[in-house]
């Protein structure tokens, strides 16, 4: 009869998994064709968007919350795939990524007065970096502690490291690295770490979907002695075409978490392995103990975004089963799905067709799905009205709609068909700075 | 893999169709969604999804702020009181606690009895069950009073929590009566003990039953159901349960008639057998009624994770588990991911907080509490405070500069001085990457200012410039800037030789920039004409030469020979020849290269 001795077994003990969002706003993007990339920038204030229509705008967040575009222009002469916005310690700077085989980087200019009062922003090229001679899939700037550097990777499997030496004339860039993946690259992630202990370090994931080719990831190190940057490790285990790749903030931890988007969700801890001879450091990459944390194929096919929110608590990842899901680990680093987002097909009709029209639908959506606690309907509408203290039992009707709840394993299942869109090159160019070096 | 506890929420995208993917982004608060496919060539809506929604609700932000204050308080509670001491505050504190909870609750309900709004309703619900929960915890696991008392505490906790006391006082009092008689519930705590007690009130039991079975009081019938709930006769109370409306009201009922000397560690049976017998007809208990029982059961673990799911929302747990913790009442499982488990909500709670533009200041004190991540979460989200004015760039620069967080501190900085120097303020860019102990950028900022100078012959700033003291050592150019400008100041004050001194110091020490030269060397004319220079009395016509030598070398070295800088040599060299001509020639020679 005693139970105040238990001691709950740690397994079961399953913290705030569900997590309930709801839709602030929709917003009418506006774009002739499909979205490639959404992009915040690094306070939250800012987002870009690129498109097929070749095109990138910019949307500034007004106080109320509202979002206004202040710049649309053409980028590229082809789909544009990646928008990406470099620190604000550089300023106001966004590097774009084409099929047109280039990236582009922009600088938005302070306008004039009037400009401003109509609220438009003016962004002008600073460059265009020609050196891809296939799809440039994917552009990012590399972590601030590093300087002003611009990573591109492209489908000839070469990934380019661009720097500019004078962070106030972003028309200059010069060519640091090229490093030949001598697979075709559709994806590329830095290290966010920014501890001494570890040099730089990014992982680029490639699309090409032959099995026998071996591991599709590849992360390289930067080596301090020889200046360059070498392969520490690949990894073997991924096998099909990767779509997309994250680095975990650091978050002060020895050791590098990493989530891949392949035919499924794949979370990777990289330990570096302590050297005792000093020497090694110095001759080759730091050896990585590659540890698989997680593995989800709740998507049912190809999964093709993962990303890290800002602590590194949730990972999102959205893939052929038309869904966004988020993933988190509980204290016990086991990792579970804990919300989704799914389209519901309702139709939902842009506005007007000025190009700063906004239609915001503002209101909530939330469904919850059906949880384990004793069957009830899970999150927010869980409790039963009570009585309010010396006031009667007034809301006792309102419960709500039962139609609001949900099963989760309900969804359907849509194994999608498609032309590849993205073209890649399999002619594949033998560059000076190989692996291994 | 394990079993999955909980089914994941699904969050339903307006418009977004089956057959095509959604794209996202992270934003520090918010996920961007849009439609998208990733393989082939549609619409394009973005939609702003958000979790932590409660947050933005500006009738709770009174809670997450009171709150706070009480959160540090708890804190500084010192390890060292003896533990007595610390019950009585830890009970004062989750007092404090329950009772912001209530205000803001009293605090809807005027809203709502102008505004019916379901957002409302659904918060007012939400705090009523979490100030009930709360209370039964206190009552439970902080207070954790004995038998005997332990029963006044639920007698209360159950009485504080029926509302509708004042309309069917009558019905209220029918079944709580005894209660009323507080003669009755001293003597427990008087002169005897429990035993002592609990023998007398079995006979006076006894006594009633008796009279019952002798059908003493068949004549009147209300009369009889009295006397049948006074010997807790269970089939009675269940005929009015409509009076009782909840389990754990019949609970505690029961305990009073038929177990007032019940033992904590026995509650778990009566609770689970009330809650059997009073929802046969629904049959399936509410998570409330679970979370309730779990309660009972003391098992702190569950009511927490039970609560960490109904409620999406981490105030509550946050709190509670804080306080719990305190009391030392959680078992420390030595984790894995997050230090434990007090830790890991309250960095949940705190990062929830930064996603608000005001609340993210009350996350701060949260962060500070939690050893093993507080301060790496408080470096990542803090960074991403929007900067919006100068005065919040420096209220989150002091909270970086307070915890000595330096990358966060210069990385403030450099963005505020970018945006000033983008904005063409060049005073404030100088002082924000001073701030930043930015050199290359402060170098960046004073070649603007000397440039603003050559074109138009004035600085901008002055105030900033003249009072810069050691702090212009930060780089060689901003270093000339402020000596540059203490010549002209000096010029300004007619105090030429000392001017003349300051600028061959300028131009000995290599620390003008190139493009400067020039300017220098016409700033060095008028001087020449000076009489303060010509007479003084510190060799005005060495340091006059030693000038143009200087300038002819550093002028022929940067631009080689060009028709403009000649005729300005030449007008130099020629003043400089008649000023020296009283000297002789020997004092004069050729400038040399």
């Amino acid at each position: 009869m005693c139970r105040t001795d238990r001691v709950p077994t740690a397994g079961i003990l399953w913290l705030a998994l569900v997590v309930i969002m709801f839709v602030a706003r929709s917003i009418a993007a506006d774009h002739k064709d499909l979205i490639h990339d959404v992009s915040y920038d690094f306070h939250g204030r800012r987002m870009a968007t690129c498109s097929s229509d070749q095109s990138v705008k910019v949307w500034d967040r007004s106080e109320n919350g509202e979002w206004h575009c202040t710049a649309s222009w053409k980028t590229h002469s082809g789909s544009v795939w990646r928008v990406t916005w470099a620190h604000p310690e550089f300023g106001q700077v966004l590097a774009s990524c084409s099929f047109d085989r280039t990236a582009a980087v922009w600088e938005e200019i302070v306008g004039e007065s009037n400009d401003k009062q109509r609220g438009l922003s003016h962004w002008i090229k600073r460059t265009t970096l020609v050196d891809s001679r296939t799809s440039v899939t994917d552009v990012k700037f590399a972590p601030k502690h590093m300087g002003l550097m611009l990573t591109t990777c492209s489908a000839d499997g070469v990934v380019r490291i661009y720097e500019a030496p004078d962070v106030m004339n972003l028309s200059q860039w010069s060519l640091q690295h090229e490093i030949s993946c001598k697979l075709s690259c559709s994806c590329i992630s830095w290290n966010p770490s920014s501890s001494r202990a570890h040099p730089p370090m990014f992982a680029v994931g490639s699309d090409d979907s032959n099995v026998t080719y071996g591991g599709k990831v590849q992360i390289y190190e930067y080596n301090e002695n020889t200046r360059k940057y070498a392969k520490a490790e690949t990894l073997m285990t991924v096998t099909d075409a990767v779509h997309d790749i994250a680095f975990a903030p650091n978050l002060g931890r020895s050791f590098h978490v990493l989530a891949i988007a392949t035919k499924d969700v794949r979370i990777f801890k990289l330990v570096p392995m302590r050297s005792d001879r000093k020497e090694s450091t110095s001759t080759g990459p730091t050896k990585l103990e590659v540890q698989i944390v997680a593995q989800f194929d709740n998507h049912n096919s190809q999964v093709w975004r993962v990303s890290w929110n800002i602590t590194s608590t949730l990972l999102a990842s959205s893939g052929d089963d038309g869904c966004v899901r988020l993933w988190k680990a509980n204290y016990m680093d086991n990792w579970k799905c804990t919300g989704i987002l799914k389209g519901d097909g309702s139709p939902l009709t842009s506005s007007s067709g000025q190009p700063t029209a906004m239609s915001t639908i503002v209101g909530s959506s939330v469904q919850t799905s059906q949880n384990a606690l004793n069957g009830m309907s899970a999150g927010r509408y869980f409790f039963p009205p009570l009585d309010p203290p010396r006031a009667g039992t007034r809301y006792g009707h309102l419960l709500p709609p039962s139609s609001l709840i949900e099963h989760c394993d309900a969804e359907p299942i849509q194994p999608q068909q498609a032309l590849p869109y993205r073209l890649s090159s399999r002619a594949l160019l033998p560059l000076p700075e190989a692996e291994g070096q | 893999m394990e079993e999955l506890d909980v089914e994941p929420a699904i969050t339903n995208i307006p418009a977004a169709s089956d057959g095509k993917h959604l794209g996202f982004a992270w934003g520090p608060g918010d996920i961007l969604a849009y439609e998208t496919l990733y393989m082939a060539p549609g619409c394009s809506f973005i939609h702003e999804v958000r979790k932590d929604e409660d947050i933005y609700s500006p009738i709770l932000r009174k809670l997450f702020n009171e709150s706070h204050h009480i959160f540090v308080g708890l804190q500084t509670i010192r390890e060292d009181l003896p533990s007595k001491n610390k019950k009585t505050q830890f009970v004062s504190i989750s007092k404090n606690y329950r009772s912001v909870i209530r205000a803001c609750m009293e605090e809807l309900q005027q809203v709502l009895q102008k505004w019916p709004r379901n957002m409302e309703i659904r918060y007012v619900s939400i705090l009523l069950a979490i100030e009930l929960i709360w209370n039964l915890c206190e009552v439970l696991f902080i207070d954790a009073a004995p038998a005997g008392p332990l029963l006044l505490h639920l007698l209360d906790w159950v009485r504080l929590h029926k509302g509708d006391v004042d309309e069917k006082a009558r019905e209220v009092l029918q079944s709580e009566s005894p209660a009323e008689h507080h003669d009755y519930w001293d003597v427990p705590g008087g002169t005897q003990t429990l035993t002592e007690f609990d023998v007398k009130w079995r006979h006076w039991h006894e006594e009633v039953d008796r009279c019952l079975q002798d059908n003493s009081f068949a004549s009147n019938q209300h009369l009889e159901i009295i006397c049948k709930i006074l010997v807790g006769d269970e089939d009675t109370l269940l005929e009015h349960k409509e009076l009782l409306s909840t389990w754990y009201h019949f609970l505690v009922t029961r305990l009073l008639f038929c177990h007032p000397t019940v033992k904590p560690t026995e509650l778990h049976y009566y609770a689970q057998s009330c809650m059997t017998m009073f929802l046969d007809l629904r049959s399936v208990p509410e998570p409330l009624d679970s979370i309730l029982l779990a309660a009972f059961e003391f098992d702190i673990h569950q009511v927490i994770k039970d609560c960490s799911i109904a409620l999406n929302n981490w105030w509550f747990v946050a709190h509670l588990t804080d306080l719990l913790d305190h009391c030392k009442l959680l078992q420390s499982h030595n984790l894995h991911f997050g230090s434990n488990l007090r830790e890991f909500l309250l960095l949940e709670y705190a990062s929830g907080l930064f996603t608000h533009h005001s609340l993210w200041q009350l996350a701060v004190d949260y962060f500070d509490n939690c050893p093993e991540f507080g301060h790496v979460y408080l470096e990542l989200q803090i960074e991403r405070v929007p900067l919006d004015t100068e005065r919040k760039a420096l209220k989150v620069l002091r909270i970086c500069e307070q915890r000595q967080m330096s990358e966060q501190v210069r990385s403030i900085c450099k963005i505020m001085a970018m945006r000033a120097l983008r904005n063409n303020r060049l005073g404030s860019a100088l002082s924000w990457s001073i701030r930043a102990k930015d050199a290359a950028f402060a170098t960046l900022i004073s070649e603007r200012f000397l440039q603003d100078y050559c074109a138009r012959g004035t600085f901008s700033d002055l105030d900033l410039i003249d009072n810069l003291g050691p702090a212009m050592l930060l780089s060689d150019r901003l270093t000339f800037l402020v000596k540059y400008r203490e010549f002209h100041k000096l010029y300004e004050e007619n105090r030429f030789s000392e001017a003349a001194k300051l600028l061959l110091s300028l131009i000995t020490a290599k620390i003008a920039p190139r493009s400067f030269w020039m300017t220098l060397l016409t700033d060095a004319l008028p001087l020449l004409e000076q009489k303060e220079v010509s007479h003084s009395a510190h060799c005005p016509y060495l340091l006059l030469y030693h000038l143009t030598c200087l300038v002819y070398g550093f002028i022929v070295f940067c631009y080689g020979s060009s028709c403009k800088v000649d005729q300005l040599l030449t007008s130099l060299i020629k003043e400089s020849v008649c000023r020296f001509a009283g000297l002789g020639p020997e004092g004069l020679g050729t400038p040399k290269v």
